[in-house]
């Protein structure tokens, strides 16, 4: 307040004050409106600045103790760029296309192979990285992530789902062997189910999620048959939904529990005899509940074979990305390369079951007990997902369950209808 | 404001400002005062609103998997929309949401006005019974669902209804599963009942207490009993415009209706006897395969309902129209 032009300067004053007062609204609104802004594209996981190249890595939650720290520890152990790791709880699925979408999606992530990610051009091809150990990578799993001849990820965990049951409850109630038909397994649920104990856990949707693909699998049949339309067009399908209509219509099923078929709590509470689940549950199991766990496939619909579903995660580069070389770099050296990483990743948290044949022998904790009975279902019964499949023609197969399962329409119906919502989606990618 | 120059500028301006006509000057810091205080919202409808809006209109023209620039030559007309109208799934889910909008609104609507008059009536800590059943509104719909499914409506035996239904001999029921009975409805109406009651309470409230009492009492000088008599002829009347708003703020709230049903019901609530519109939408184009387009049209489908409905419904009972008339 040096000038003095003004001869009354508290009025001069004054003035300033409300001119100060208003640029200052002015400003403080547009920083605030700025600020919001940013907030909503700030935190990419990437971080600006240092020497060198960074790159950012998503992964999905996993449930098991110690698996971000040691996430953490793979992406600062790397020399030749900054790692940081996005750990996304929740929907990872939609954060993840969101992310690919923009420009600060991931440069590398974890995902599950569609043709869709292809097609937008989001994904890196991977065939120079893996040359050296196709051999030494499962069939199953190179097909999984391949898309007209090119590789595009690269599997990090094979992740088998089938059935754990306690022994000592079948045991207890004379039941000699696990079932190998779907019937059979019914028969023993309803067997095994008293005031206390459910006789099986199948999701909390009575399985109406899953097994319409397990059927489709141990029929033979295929999602997508080589005319690109759909491959399950039988009627030994309806006869594998009744048969599952028949679970869900006695009181075998425990439903309701507080935590889902993916966490083992149910089984080691004792509120089920047999449940879902997966091989990362083994580790939890074995120390609940010691000798006491046994494991088979998903039994047999209308004489066909048993099946496992292989489910698990593999590893992409976004072709987006400002480093793709470096990505590739980054993917090569941790998920290609590091077996000591690939090893502790697979092994040390949840049991995972590592997707290369070399490895497979040095898994100690695999090699015995129930998780040795888990890997010999998954390499002997096992299917995993073809990468045409989309999200919304599952949708279908499932809906054809739940409207067959839990709604009793009429099965034959519903069949159609999934296989023309199938190819009316087939007919949309491939006509 | 070392230098005197600098300063002599916007000094002289003000002092020339303070001389201007006083009904100039107003009209500016009125009109700078409106901007101050609208400009950020509008900027914020723009940004997040109307343009989002505007895109996604364009996107429903277009075959746009996994992009939001999706090239000319994936133009496709009206594909989308008629895929959509054609697709049962869709058309199933705006059934189910007229069922639960059947359900919640003229529940909420009798709930809240119910708690408002009985509030309004309680001579004694009027504003504690206020916050008590207005509270609710401030929890989160996930925090409620989860509260709903983990302890009051757990499937188990040791769930806190099935605890109770044990005491009777009833068997336990699992709430959340399957569709016959479809005891999930009891879920899924009890929580949001639970949760916008207390909000629109507030609404009633407010109303309530701007009926002049003068009313009242010539109606009891001509004989009216107090209780349902007036309740009919004097308050409800009086009444209409809340209600007509709160009718529409319900209904409108109802087709949103997404987080109770992604928390609550198997496989994130996409199953085919309860998947609303929202959780269709969401699942068509925000899951794995991202499909703009078809997603796009299905909003846009579903705005334009919304709009007819609300209209439709504003203009049967009266909306905008004088109280009490």
């Amino acid at each position: 307040m040096v000038a003095s032009g003004n001869n009354d300067p508290s009025k001069k004053a004054f003035a300033q004050f409300m001119m100060n007062r208003r640029r200052m609204l002015a400003l403080g609104g547009m920083t605030a409106g700025a600020g919001a802004l940013a907030a909503c594209g700030g935190n990419t996981g990437r971080e600006e600045g240092g020497d060198g190249i960074s790159l950012s890595q998503w992964y999905h939650e996993y449930g098991e103790a110690g698996t971000q720290q040691a996430a953490q520890g793979y992406a600062e152990a790397y020399p030749d760029a900054n790692v940081s790791i996005e750990w996304i709880p929740g929907d990872y699925d939609s954060a993840l296309s969101s992310g690919l979408l923009t420009d600060d999606g991931p440069d590398v992530f974890e995902s599950h192979l569609n043709r869709g990610m292809v097609e937008a051009g989001q994904l890196e091809p991977l065939d120079d990285i893996v040359a050296d150990v196709l051999d030494d990578i499962p069939e199953n799993d190179i097909a999984r992530n391949t898309i007209d001849g090119t590789i595009y990820g690269i599997r990090m965990i094979d992740d088998p789902q089938y059935i754990v049951y306690r022994p000592s409850m079948f045991e207890a109630a004379g039941i000699s062997a696990p079932p190998t038909t779907f019937d059979e397994l019914v028969e023993v649920a309803i067997e095994l189910t008293n005031g206390d104990v459910k006789g099986i856990d199948f999701t909390d949707d009575g399985g109406t999620s899953r097994l319409g693909q397990h059927m489709i699998k141990g029929l033979g049949l295929s999602f997508i048959g080589d005319d690109m339309q759909a491959g399950f067009d039988d009627p030994r399908i309806l006869e594998g939904a009744e048969s599952v209509k028949r679970l869900q219509d006695s009181d075998a099923l425990l439903l309701g529990a507080p935590t889902s078929w993916w966490d083992p709590s149910s089984m080691i509470q004792g509120l089920t005899a047999m449940s879902w689940t997966g091989l990362w549950t083994m580790p939890a199991l074995l120390e609940n509940l010691g000798d006491d766990v046994g494991v088979f496939p998903c039994p047999a619909f209308a004489g066909g074979s048993p099946t496992v579903y292989n489910g698990g995660w593999s590893t992409f580069v976004n072709a987006n990305g400002p480093n793709v070389e470096a990505a590739k770099a980054f993917t090569k050296w941790l998920w290609v390369d590091n077996e000591e990483y690939i090893l502790d990743w697979c092994l040390s948290y949840g049991f995972h079951i590592p997707s290369r044949k070399s490895l497979r022998a040095k898994a100690d904790q695999l090699t015995s007990g129930p998780a040795a009975d888990a890997v010999a279902i998954s390499e002997e019964y096992g299917w995993a997902d073809d990468p045409n499949w989309t999200p919304a023609m599952n949708t279908a197969v499932n809906d054809m369950m739940s409207n067959i399962v839990v709604e009793g329409n009429d099965p034959e119906s519903e069949l159609t209808k999934a296989i023309e919502t199938v190819n009316s989606e087939l007919d949309g990618i491939f006509g | 404001m070392a230098v005197p120059q600098q300063t002599a500028e916007p000094a002289s301006a003000a002092a020339e400002a303070s001389r201007r006509p006083r009904r100039r000057r107003s009209f500016g810091g009125r009109n700078l005062a409106f901007w101050y205080f609208v400009g950020p919202f509008l900027l914020g409808l723009l940004i997040f609103t109307y343009i989002p809006v505007g895109w996604s209109t364009y996107l429903s023209f277009f075959d746009a998997r996994n992009t939001v620039t999706p090239a000319a030559e994936d133009f496709v007309g009206f594909d989308n929309f008629v895929t959509m109208f054609s697709d049962a799934n869709f058309r199933r889910s705006l059934i189910t949401f007229t069922v639960f909008s059947a359900i919640i609104v003229p529940l909420t609507f009798a709930g809240s006005l119910g708690l408002a008059l009985a509030v309004n009536k309680v001579p004694i800590m009027q504003a504690f019974f206020r916050s008590v059943f207005f509270l609710p509104f401030a929890c989160s719909y996930v925090v409620a669902s989860l509260v709903w499914k983990m302890s009051i409506f757990t499937g188990v035996r040791y769930g806190m209804v099935n605890t109770v239904l044990g005491w009777f001999g009833i068997e336990s029921i699992p709430w959340l599963f399957g569709n016959s009975p479809p005891w999930f409805w009891l879920v899924i109406a009890t929580l949001r009942l639970w949760i916008q009651c207390g909000f629109y309470m507030i609404l009633f409230i407010a109303a309530l207490q701007q009926i002049p009492v003068h009313l009242y009492e010539a109606a009891y000088v001509d004989g009216a009993k107090p209780g349902w008599q007036t309740f009919w002829h004097i308050t409800l009347p009086q009444l209409r415009a809340t209600s007509v708003a709160v009718l529409m703020l319900v209904l409108i709230q109802a087709y949103q209706a997404f987080d109770e049903f992604y928390n609550l019901l198997p496989n994130n609530g996409n199953v085919p006897y309860a998947r609303t519109p929202l959780i269709y939408l969401y699942n068509t184009a925000l899951g794995t395969v991202q499909d703009m387009g078809r997603g796009s049209a299905g909003a846009l489908i579903l705005a334009l309902l919304i709009a007819i409905v609300t209209l439709l419904q504003g203009k049967i009972l009266g909306f905008g129209k004088p109280e009490g008339r």
